[in-house]
């Protein structure tokens, strides 16, 4: 039998269902190989190993009982901007360090009610601003498939601690690209399903009307296990849709033919890695092969969707941080007035990148400048929005790159902002427009892995995950493992 | 020259919830240990997110209706950023552009009794702060059991022109909210306040005069006192040839003046935005109706009622539309009464008069007026008079007793054997008693002062504790004295 690490979630509920493996021997072999790998990856910020083995024990105590759900028994590990109750959350930012939030997010509750058992908190570019993780106060998680470079982010602890089986499962967060960057960098799969289908309560908010929650994994059907568990209206996020959860493993049927594929020619952009743009018009032609009908289409606002982005999630970004001033949690910078504190706190606490990002918000956002930037951007989100609903009028999915490079080299972007930005151009028009994207691997370029992009209509996973599902029947791109 | 005065006031009113409008953690702050009625929410805790209080947008909308406000089908929360401490996310979540209500109005009653329309422009919904609490030793301290109760912000047009009108404008609006349910009135715990825009303008001016905001005061006199002040000081200072700077004063009630408050961002840009945690207010016909049936009978209108139906003066009918508890309280009198043949008149008279006395004399609420008298008791007494089982001064001890011990007074008579004497019989002997002991006055009557009589009678009401029927008294002396 494979080493324990090596399993996915598919291959581990099966082991355990089995009685083959126990949940407390899959979570200490993932434990000790988090231990090993810690030094060169970096991809935990906590590693909740009693926690951990408590809770394997109580999913072996219950093995086998009705109402268990797919992630019973099965390790999973937690993006830092994800309130976990008695476990330190800091969304990789100085200004929360220390803090303990005092409640479980929804999706960590759902999880945990679920029988599955949480590894730890995965580091992230600070407040979840950033393409590679460099932007965590907490230090740089390294790509597995290439330690000189970055995971891409700001899930990069997420795609890492998978990529390098530290844990057969994650769970991310995405408001411009957050999961499907670094799912596509760290060669894994990832999925942020559409706005409102989970949950934002308990996630530390960055852009609100963007965030959105979802699992990595090795496989799209290790993610139909993920989403099943986190999936739903819940009362405490007004914003979560009462649109019911479909049973997404039913949905993968490995039959896409008639499908109809649209290839939006914008987003193979100017500038393209010749190695990227080859290995996803291969997998489109796959996709094809498998009885797919391919569609050129035109989503004509695509080229407005960066300066959009940034102007919207910095302007929500700009009030969410508000509440950062060392007044009744995280780390207080002393100063000889209260207002010096709090200046003095956010100041000094906050990163190079969220400061920028929250003066960005703060400008879009004052008297005399609303109507052009915030107000416009808007606008201009609606037109980006029509875009996906004139397609989605033609075509089931779209098939597109995740990003137009492979993970970049440490250190290469972080002097020069509007080039890191430029990384997340395939990315952002999906969270403007609200719809469901997944990432699954599609190749490699240069030894780096390439990933395949999907993007579907609002609330329709299944069609996405049944697509996924299928291009992995028939490649094995998601079973490649870097050699660390 | 002649100035002219123009007010507007914006008045916060809590509403009255069992939650918060944000979240489920408990909006009965009053009387709690500090930070005790707070959440993740109430304290903005990373990653919590605001859920709207159904029922305090019902109440909120309850009262658009009860000032004559339309209620928006579309409606929107958005953010206003500012930093201070006893404001935990940063910003306070309040709607901008699109209220809950707008345009609606009141009508205002001056001393004597002329009425005036005052505009509403908008009624909004929003969350309360917390407080900041300054400590002796010049550390500042902060409770957030205030943190995010539900508060409606009623924003009135710029239609009032003294600060006398202001004053009762604010009252009129307290009448109704307290009359509705949806606000305590208590103006000394904060649950409701109001701040006023002011401005003088020479006589003949077209555009308003510079608008200056007054803040902290808490009491109706405090809004009048510092109008009063207000409007002389910028009256002073135009006529003296000053200009008005547009800025925000506080009132100080100790001084009686209002001072400039210092500001340190100067004009604060509050960045409004639509909220993105919460979606739109969309509300249907169906909806509004509902909220409309919840509308009870206003006071003004039940005041025109008391006036048409019962007969009552405007006075007697406004001072029983006070508070809601009062008009319910004597309509339940009079139909005690009038089931033993009493009228409405006469309970207005016993309520207005005697109860009212001695609901201030003991310092009790209006609201517990029903608990000190039953309103049975009141047609009790009135009956007690109209049988002449009593009569008027022993009407009034009865009354008395019966509000102290709550008694009934049927009761209380028996017990105390206070039944008028009406027996000629039984008063003839005190009645030979009282000549054989006054033989002036009798002297004087038999000379003819009939008037002496008066006098004698009273000495019989004195004999028999007020007791004695007067007529019966009098019929029975001027037997005696004629023999």
């Amino acid at each position: 039998m494979t080493e324990l690490h090596n399993l996915t979630v598919t291959e581990a509920r099966a082991a355990l269902d089995a009685g083959d493996i126990t949940a407390v021997a899959l979570t200490e072999a993932l434990l000790a190989r988090i231990a090993a790998l810690e030094p060169t990856i970096h991809a935990f910020l906590a590693v909740t190993g009693e926690q951990a083995l408590a809770q394997a024990r109580a999913a072996d105590a219950a093995r086998g009982q009705p109402g268990n759900g797919p992630m019973h028994g099965i390790p999973i590990a937690i993006k830092d901007v994800l309130c976990t109750e008695g476990v330190p959350t800091t969304c990789g930012s100085r200004i929360l360090e220390g803090f303990t939030p005092p409640y479980d997010a929804t999706v960590v509750a759902r999880l945990k009610q679920g029988g599955a058992v949480l590894l730890g908190k995965v580091n992230c570019d600070e407040f979840a601003m950033g393409s590679s993780t460099e932007n965590s106060a907490y230090g740089v998680t390294t790509n597995p498939w290439d330690t000189s470079r970055v995971p891409g982010g700001s899930s990069g602890g997420s795609a890492a601690a998978v990529a390098a089986r530290q844990a057969p499962a994650s769970l991310g967060t995405d408001t411009g690209g957050s999961i499907r960057l670094p799912a596509a960098f760290c060669g894994i799969s990832g999925i942020k399903p559409t706005y409102g289908r989970v949950s934002r309560y308990g996630l530390v908010a960055y852009g609100s009307s963007l965030d959105q929650i979802g699992p990595m994994a090795w496989t799209v059907a290790d993610l139909a296990m993920v989403l099943q568990v986190i999936a739903g209206h819940d009362q405490l996020d007004s914003t979560s849709m009462t649109t019911p959860v479909p049973d997404y493993r039913a949905a993968l049927t490995g039959d896409i033919r008639g499908l109809r594929v649209g290839v939006p020619q914008e987003y193979f952009v100017e500038g393209m890695e010749p190695g990227v743009e080859h290995a996803v018009r291969t997998a489109i032609q796959t996709l094809r092969d498998m009885g797919a009908e391919l569609v050129e289409v035109s989503l004509p606002h695509t080229r407005y969707a960066l300066p959009t982005y940034y102007i919207i999630a910095p302007a929500e970004a700009s009030a969410n941080l508000a509440r950062y001033d060392g007044v009744r949690f995280g780390p207080r910078v002393p100063g000889d007035s209260m207002w010096e504190e709090i200046e003095r706190t956010r100041g000094t606490l906050f990163g190079a990148e969220v400061r920028r990002r929250i003066m960005l918000g703060t400008y879009a956002l004052s008297a005399g400048y609303y109507d052009a930037y915030y107000k416009r951007a808007q606008q201009v989100r609606t037109l980006i929005r029509r875009d996906f609903q004139t397609v989605f009028e033609q075509v089931d999915v779209l098939a597109a790159p995740t990003a137009p490079t492979v993970a970049f080299p440490i250190g290469q972007k972080m002097d020069d902002p509007l080039a890191m930005y430029l990384t997340d151009v395939c990315t952002l028009p999906i969270n403007l427009a609200g719809v469901p994207g997944l990432v699954v691997p599609c190749g490699f370029s240069a030894n780096l892995p390439v990933g395949l992009q999907l993007i579907g209509k609002p609330f329709d996973e299944s069609t996405l995950l049944r697509v996924g599902e299928a291009y992995q029947r028939q490649t094995d791109w998601h079973t490649r493992r870097p050699g660390i | 020259m002649k100035y002219i005065t123009t007010i507007g006031l914006e008045v916060h009113a809590q509403v009255r919830t069992a939650s918060k409008m944000f979240d489920g953690c408990s909006a009965d702050y009053a009387g709690k240990a500090p930070n005790t009625s707070v959440s993740v929410v109430s304290m903005a805790l990373p990653g919590s997110l605001p859920v709207a209080n159904q029922r305090a947008i019902e109440l909120a909308a309850l009262t658009g209706l009860a000032i004559n406000c339309t209620v928006n089908h579309h409606s929107v929360f958005s953010r206003k950023s500012y930093p201070y401490p006893d404001l935990p996310k940063g910003y306070q979540i309040t709607q901008f552009d699109e209220p809950l209500c707008s345009e609606g109005w009141i009508e205002v009653s001056s001393e004597s009794g002329e009425t005036r329309r005052i505009g509403i422009e908008r009624l909004h919904i929003e969350e309360d702060t917390g407080r900041l609490v300054h400590a002796s030793d010049d550390s500042s301290l902060i409770d957030y059991n205030r943190s995010g109760v539900p508060l409606m912000e009623i924003v009135s047009k710029p239609d009032i022109n003294s600060p006398e009108e202001a004053r009762r404008y604010f009252q009129k609006l307290r009448q109704i909210l307290l009359w509705i349910g949806v606000n305590s009135g208590n103006m000394e715990e904060g649950a409701l306040r109001c701040d006023a825009n002011v401005s003088v303008r020479p006589e003949g001016q077209v555009q308003f005069g510079t608008k200056v905001e007054i803040k902290n005061m808490n009491s109706f006199r405090a809004v009048e006192r510092a109008l009063v002040y207000e409007v002389q000081r910028q009256t002073s200072l135009l006529e003296a040839g000053g200009t008005i700077a547009q800025e925000t004063r506080g009132w100080n009630d100790a001084k009686g003046v209002t001072e400039g408050q210092r500001s340190k961002e100067g004009s604060h840009d509050y960045r409004y935005f639509p909220e993105p945690d919460l979606p739109p207010l969309v509300f249907d016909d169906a909806w509004v109706s509902a909220r409309r049936a919840e509308l009870p009978e206003l006071p003004d209108a039940r005041r025109a009622r008391f006036e048409r139906d019962y007969g009552l003066s405007y006075q007697d009918a406004d001072l029983l539309t006070i508070e809601r508890p009062v008009a319910d309280y004597y309509e339940a009198a009079v139909a005690a009464a009038q089931s033993v043949g009493g009228s409405a008149r006469d309970v207005a008279n016993w309520v207005t008069g005697e109860l009212f006395r001695l609901l201030n004399d003991t310092g009790e609420d209006y609201s517990r007026m029903a608990e000190r008298m039953l309103p049975q008791h009141i047609a009790s007494v009135i009956e007690l008079l109209a049988k002449g089982s009593i009569n008027r001064t022993v009407a009034k001890q009865v009354f008395e007793e019966s509000f102290a011990s709550g008694g009934d007074p049927a009761q209380i008579v028996a017990d105390k054997g206070l039944t008028q004497i009406s027996d000629s019989g039984a008063l003839a002997a005190l009645a030979r008693e009282v000549l054989a002991n006054n033989p002036k006055a009798v002297e004087e009557y038999r000379k003819g002062k009939t008037s002496a009589v008066q006098f004698l009678v009273g000495q019989v009401m004195r004999a028999t504790k007020g007791q004695a029927n007067p007529q019966t008294a009098r019929e029975v002396l001027e037997a005696e004295l004629n023999v």
